[in-house]
C-alpha cells in the first residue's frame, strides 16, 4: 500500500455516491483492489468500498468466483490488498489479529484440542486466567448447545457441530468484528437451516459485528441486515439492499411476501450477472 | 441392512473389515505355514543343514547363548547402538525439518544438499567414519545416524508441508502470533505424522545395524553373524537374524503404543 492512499484515507476523502457506509463503523473497506500477479494479472476485486457498522449483520452475496471471500481474508489480514485500506475501529488493518475472529468454509478446528480447549485457545493466547477462561468457555458451549460434547475431539463430531464450535471459538475470543466465510456452505440444506437459527440466536443475544459471506439468497436475506450484492469477476459493490424484516427472525420468514420480493432483486441482480459471465 | 451378505463376499469386499478373530487366525496361520515349511526343508534335510538349520537347532543354540548370557550382551549392545543412532538422528531431524517444511528460506538450502546425501550408500561412508572416528562404539552410532537422518529430514519436513493453510490461518485470527504458528498449530498438527515417520525411519535404523557392525565390532548381533559365518554356524545366524526381527517388532509396537498415546485424536 502506497503513502498517497495512506494519506487520503486520513484526510477521509471517501464519500463516493452511492457508498453504502454507515454511521457509527466499526469496519471501513475503502477503496480496495486486489490483483493476483503482476500488473497483468487478474483482477479480483475492482476499487471496493463498504462499511460494517456496530452491530451490524451485513451480508456479502454474489456469483461464485466474485472475490467475495478474498475480501474477507484482506478484512482478516491473511491477504494485502494491491491498494486501498481495511480499517477497524480506526486502526489500519496490516496483519491477522484476534480483533477479527473468523469462521471458514473448512472445518478449521485444532483437531488434537477438545471441542472445550478448542474454544479456550483464544482467551489461553490472550494470557486471561484459568477462572475466566473456563466461564468464557462454558458460556460459549450453552450458547452453541454443546456442553455434553465438551471433551469430544472434532473428529468425533457432525460437520454441523464443528462449524458451531468454529463459531463458539470465534467469540469466546470477544472480537470487534466477527467475519465468516460460508461457513454453512459445506453442510446438507437441514443442518444449513438449523445453524442459521443458532447464528440469529446468538447473534440477538451477543450483539457483534458480522460480516458474513454466502452465494445463497434465502441465508443472506434470512440472517443480513443488510445484503451487499457483488458483480462477477472483477468484483464490484453492485447493489446495497437494507433487509427491514423485523426480529427477532424465525425460518418462515422466506414465506412473507417482502422477502420474496427481495429475493426477487437480488436474484435478478445476480442473472445480470451471471449471463455477463457466459 | 440385514445380514444378507455371505461371509466369503464380507472376505473379498475391497477395504472391508473382517473380524477380529479371522484376522488373528490368518497371522498365525502365516507363522504356521512359514515355520512349517522351514520344519519341512530342514528336518526332511531337503536343503542340507550346514545351510539352514533346523528350528530345533536355532533353539538350542538360543537357550544356549541365553544361559550364559551372550544372547543378552549382544543384543544390549545392539540395541544401544540403534536407539542411541536414532535418538540423536530425532532430535535434531524433528525441529528442523518442522523449520524446512515451514519455513522456504530453511528449505531452500537444506533441500538440495540432503536430496545429493540421502541417496548416498551408508556402506560407502564406512572407512570415512572409521578414519574420522575410530573404531568405537561412536562409529557405529554415526553410521545409523548417517542411514536415518537424511531421510527422516525430508519426511519430518513433507509432515510439516502438509499441515492445512487454513488451520494456521484460522489459528492468526485466533491470536497467534507469526513466531508461535510453529510451535502452537504446525508442530501438533504433525505430530501424528511425524510419529509415524519416526516408526518407520526406526526400522530403517535396525537394518543398518550389520552394516555398522560389519567393520571393527567385538560386540552385537551383526558381529556375532559374521564371526558364525566364518565357523559355519548358520544356526547362530537365523537366531540373530530372529533376534533383531523381534526386537525391530517392538519397537514397532512401542512406537504404536506412544503414537495412540500422545495423539489419541488421531485416526
Amino acid at each position: 500500500m502506497t503513502e498517497t492512499i495512506k494519506a487520503k484515507n486520513l484526510a477521509g476523502t471517501a464519500s463516493t455516491t452511492g457508498d453504502p457506509r454507515p454511521t457509527g463503523t466499526t469496519m471501513a473497506i475503502e477503496d480496495v483492489t486486489l490483483r493476483y500477479g503482476d500488473a497483468n494479472g487478474v483482477l479480483a476485486l475492482d476499487d471496493v468500498s463498504l462499511g460494517v457498522a456496530r452491530n451490524e449483520f451485513c451480508v456479502i452475496v454474489g456469483p461464485s468466483g466474485c472475490g467475495k471471500s478474498s475480501l474477507l481474508y484482506l478484512a482478516a489480514g491473511l491477504n494485502d490488498a494491491t491498494s486501498g485500506s481495511i480499517k477497524v475501529d480506526g486502526r489500519e488493518v496490516i496483519e491477522p489479529g484476534p480483533d477479527r475472529g473468523m469462521v471458514f468454509q473448512s472445518y478449521t478446528l485444532f483437531p488434537w484440542l477438545t471441542v472445550r480447549a478448542n474454544i479456550e485457545y483464544g482467551p489461553r493466547r490472550k494470557g486471561l486466567p484459568a477462572g475466566q477462561r473456563k466461564q468464557i468457555v462454558d458460556q460459549y458451549l450453552d450458547e452453541v448447545g454443546l456442553a455434553p460434547f465438551a471433551d469430544h475431539y472434532p473428529a468425533q463430531l457432525s460437520g454441523g457441530m464443528k462449524q458451531r464450535v468454529a463459531i463458539a471459538r470465534a467469540l469466546a475470543n470477544d472480537p470487534a468484528v466477527l467475519l465468516m466465510d460460508e461457513p454453512f456452505g459445506a453442510l446438507d440444506s437441514q443442518t444449513r437451516g438449523t445453524m442459521q437459527k443458532l447464528l440469529l440466536r446468538v447473534w440477538e443475544r451477543q450483539q457483534k459485528t458480522v460480516l458474513f459471506v454466502t452465494h445463497d439468497i434465502d441465508e443472506a436475506l434470512v440472517l443480513g441486515d443488510r445484503v451487499l450484492v457483488m458483480t462477477a469477476r472483477p468484483g464490484k459493490i453492485k447493489a446495497e439492499i437494507k433487509v427491514e424484516i423485523p426480529r427477532p427472525r424465525s425460518m418462515d420468514v422466506i414465506l412473507e411476501p417482502e422477502f420474496i420480493a427481495l429475493k426477487r432483486r437480488i436474484l435478478g441482480l445476480l442473472h445480470d450477472e451471471i449471463d455477463e459471465d457466459h | 441392512m440385514a445380514q444378507r451378505r455371505t461371509a466369503w463376499t464380507r472376505l473379498t469386499t475391497p477395504f472391508a473389515n473382517i473380524p477380529a478373530s479371522t484376522a488373528t487366525t490368518l497371522a498365525l496361520a502365516m507363522w504356521v505355514v512359514v515355520i512349517g515349511g522351514w520344519a519341512l526343508l530342514s528336518y526332511g534335510r531337503v536343503v542340507p543343514n550346514m545351510f539352514l538349520p533346523t528350528p530345533g537347532t536355532v533353539l538350542q543354540t538360543t537357550y544356549r547363548m541365553s544361559l550364559d548370557g551372550s544372547l543378552f550382551y549382544h543384543t544390549l549392545t545392539s540395541a544401544k547402538v540403534v536407539i542411541l543412532g536414532f535418538i540423536v538422528s530425532s532430535l535434531i531431524s524433528v525441529p528442523l525439518g518442522l523449520w524446512m517444511g515451514t519455513y522456504r528460506v530453511v528449505q531452500a538450502p537444506l533441500e538440495p544438499l540432503v536430496n545429493f546425501i540421502r541417496y548416498l550408500p551408508v556402506t560407502s561412508f564406512v572407512p570415512l567414519f572409521i578414519l574420522w572416528i575410530g573404531i568405537g562404539i561412536e562409529q557405529r552410532i554415526a553410521v545409523i545416524f548417517f542411514g536415518t537422518f537424511f531421510q527422516q529430514l525430508v519426511m519430518i519436513s513433507d509432515c510439516a508441508r502438509g499441515v492445512s493453510r487454513d488451520l494456521v490461518n484460522a489459528s492468526y485470527t485466533l491470536g497467534t502470533k507469526r513466531s508461535e504458528a510453529v510451535w502452537h498449530v504446525i508442530f501438533p498438527a504433525a505430530l501424528p505424522a511425524i510419529l509415524d515417520t519416526l516408526r518407520v525411519t526406526m526400522g530403517w535404523a535396525w537394518t543398518y545395524l550389520v552394516v555398522a557392525e560389519l567393520v571393527a565390532a567385538s560386540s552385537g548381533l551383526g558381529y556375532i553373524s559374521l564371526k558364525a559365518m566364518r565357523g559355519f554356524q548358520v544356526d547362530v545366524i537365523f537366531m540373530a537374524i530372529a533376534a533383531i526381527g523381534l526386537l525391530g517388532l517392538i519397537t514397532d509396537t512401542a512406537f504404536r503404543l506412544v503414537r495412540a498415546r500422545v495423539a489419541p485424536w488421531a485416526p
